[in-house]
């Protein structure tokens, strides 16, 4: 008898688990503190659609599951550079974003990016960019060039943060140095490997998280930043009466825009257009903006942002100052990379 | 009963078969798939190509110049010797702070003694990152070792005594992380040991210290033996604490193996790492079934 009633429990479970299927589940695989719960809400309350999120916290790590052949997600968010590989890797299936109802919203200069030149897989979602942040009043002067960071001068020496990603930390060698990205040329590469090693004694600590907590304590006074992250750390700065400034140094800072991809297998496929669409709406993707600190694509959205954030000189890049785009480097210059950062860290 | 098999062998490999299952599915098949994939080539983007290859281990000690000539490079074995640098030196400490506090347990009252191991397994309740970046609270700029320092006006408001981001501070993480498993094994010796053979000792004329050294400590070697591995195999692999506490400046074993499978994504090279380690730790562990071997010699004797 008692197997019976098991039998029929797991019977009752799984059609009740069909029938939510049926009615509509959107599993959303996105960045970790990424996703605005109120978006969320407003989504699952027009649609009636459930949506599951998970998270994950780089690209590679994204990559490394989705090769390993993780299924069960409708949405996937990789930054543009990573978009080529997902494509050509035969990760993730043809969107069309271009027959969507709001796809007029995106602004023009995010329509058919170079990474996905006829928009065929991908709708946009947050930009933002790289570069460094510093503590002016310990600083004591207004950072203009990424000189200071990789040479420091004695007031900084010893204090200096460093992300924990070889990509973006190489490219804004490059861009220090004046050299291309994804730079194949051994001689140039050694030269941003000399850059390193010479910056490594003055750095506190190489890491991707806690900059905000570092820049605050004082451990840094210059570390290499995320703009959305630099403007929350700047929020908490003022609050412990300090500050921190996202600087624009002349030689530029380094672009990146996230992706929304429909992986290959992916089981409500009608779903995830239905989120793609309704994420381009300038309402919905200024209530994302809010919660993620990170601008958007979407014509209007300004509008439907808190002031702050709207007006924050971390998202809004000035006139003059170029923001230059890393792409997905090769094999060869990737390896390239990953040697000259064991050579910095061994 | 009845219905076993009269056959004792076939019995025999019966009773086995769940362990033997167990070891097989949890450990000789991953271990496997990590050896074969070590021995593969490796993709551009992350996963394997399907041919034979010894780059991984040929790449552990030889960089392949532009010229594809190979250049004997030690930067790996400098992360190696690191590793086993740090990782003994956690166990001298964790040795040097533990036998004393296994000691000290098993000379109290029967009745109290649970009490005590239950308090040094309390911090293990604890999630292993969240007791780590409580160090950083205690370590870091204007922490709690530095603030006294403040107040008394020996470092200015924007000195700092420089503990964190240290290979000191990776030190004092293996050893507080592991700690643990030095007191348990070599308290479950020194409990289990006569005390009557020290006083006899003193009886016969032996100064405390050698009581302690030819009575006590040969008697309780195999759980400071045991002790030590388990404090230096976890260290070996350890990457919470060099990133956390270390800054990430220098890398490790463990920060090695995980930077090939995530940013280099080159999964042959993490698994040739890893073998590595897995070697190393197979070695640790014939030393001390030799010298617990020995041990029981002696104890027959």
């Amino acid at each position: 008898m008692k197997t019976m009633t098991f039998f029929g429990l797991m019977a009752g479970s799984s059609l009740i688990a069909g029938a939510a299927m049926a009615e509509g589940t959107l599993n959303l695989y996105n960045w970790t503190d990424y996703t605005s719960p109120e978006m969320i809400d407003k989504f699952e309350a027009e649609t009636g659609i459930d949506v599951v999120l998970d998270t994950y916290d780089s690209n590679e790590t994204l990559l490394a599951k989705m090769q390993a052949g993780a299924t069960g997600y409708d949405i996937i968010v990789p930054s543009h550079n990573f978009v080529p590989i997902f494509i050509s890797e035969g990760l993730v299936q043809k969107v069309d974003a271009t027959q969507m109802e709001n796809f007029a919203n995106v602004q023009d200069r995010w329509k058919n990016p170079e990474w996905d030149p006829d928009q065929q897989y991908t709708v946009p979602f947050h930009w933002g960019s790289a570069s460094v942040s510093y503590r002016p009043d310990l600083y004591g002067k207004e950072l203009t060039s990424y000189g200071e960071y990789f040479e420091p001068s004695e007031n900084v020496k010893g204090r200096i943060g460093v992300f924990k990603t070889p990509e973006e930390i190489v490219n804004l060698a490059h861009l220090y140095l004046g050299q291309d990205f994804c730079n194949e040329n051994p001689e140039e590469m050694q030269k941003v490997q000399d850059l390193l090693v010479a910056q490594k004694p003055d750095v506190v600590a190489y890491s991707s998280e806690g900059m905000n907590d570092r820049l605050i304590n004082g451990d840094t006074i210059i570390t290499s930043h995320w703009n959305g992250y630099s403007f929350k750390g700047r929020k908490l700065a003022e609050e412990a009466g300090k500050e921190i400034t996202y600087a624009y140094p002349e030689e530029g800072v380094i672009g990146w825009s996230d992706s929304l991809m429909i992986p290959v297998g992916a089981e409500n496929v009608e779903n995830a257009k239905i989120f793609m669409n309704f994420i381009m709406d300038p309402k919905n993707m200024g209530m994302q903006s809010n919660f993620a600190g990170y601008g958007g694509p979407i014509e209007g959205q300004r509008e439907f942002m808190n002031a702050d954030l709207r007006d924050a000189p971390e998202i809004n890049v000035p006139e003059d100052a170029k923001m230059i785009f890393s792409f997905a480097c090769n094999e060869k210059s990737q390896k390239l990379i990953d040697r000259v950062w064991t050579n910095v860290l061994r | 009963m009845a219905n076993l098999p009269s056959n004792p062998a076939l019995r025999r490999t019966l009773s086995l078969a769940p362990a033997l299952g167990i070891i097989g599915i949890f450990m000789l098949i991953p271990v496997g798939i990590i050896a074969v994939f070590s021995f593969l080539e490796a993709k551009s983007f992350g996963g394997v190509v399907w041919s034979f290859s010894t780059d991984a281990y040929v790449q552990l000690l030889y960089e392949r110049a532009l010229d594809d000539s190979l250049i004997l490079s030690p930067g790996y074995l400098i992360i190696i010797w690191r590793s086993f640098l740090l990782a003994g030196i956690a166990m001298l400490c964790c040795l040097v702070v533990g036998f004393p506090v296994a000691y000290f347990i098993s000379r109290q009252p029967l009745q109290h003694r649970n009490m005590w191991i239950l308090l040094i397994t309390i911090p293990f309740w604890t999630n292993q990152l969240v007791r780590t970046f409580a160090w950083i609270i205690i370590l870091g700029r204007n922490g709690i070792i530095e603030a006294p320092f403040h107040w008394v006006g020996i470092l200015g408001s924007d000195d700092t005594l420089g503990l964190m981001y240290s290979n000191f501070a990776i030190a004092v993480g293996l050893t507080y992380t592991f700690i643990p498993l030095m007191v348990l094994p070599i308290y479950a010796s020194l409990e289990k040991l006569d005390f009557t053979l020290v006083e006899a000792a003193a009886d016969l004329y032996s100064s405390k210290w050698e009581a302690f050294s030819k009575v006590i400590i040969p008697l309780s070697k195999p759980g400071i033996i045991a002790g030590c591995l388990l404090v230096f195999i976890p260290s070996l692999g350890a990457f919470i604490q060099p990133d956390l506490l270390g800054g990430g400046k220098n890398m490790m074993l463990g920060t090695l193996v995980q930077f090939q499978f995530s940013t280099a994504r080159n999964w042959p090279f993490g698994a040739a790492i890893a073998m590595i380690l897995l070697a190393a730790v197979v070695i640790f562990l014939m030393i001390y079934a030799r010298a617990a071997r020995g041990q029981q010699k002696m104890e027959l004797h």
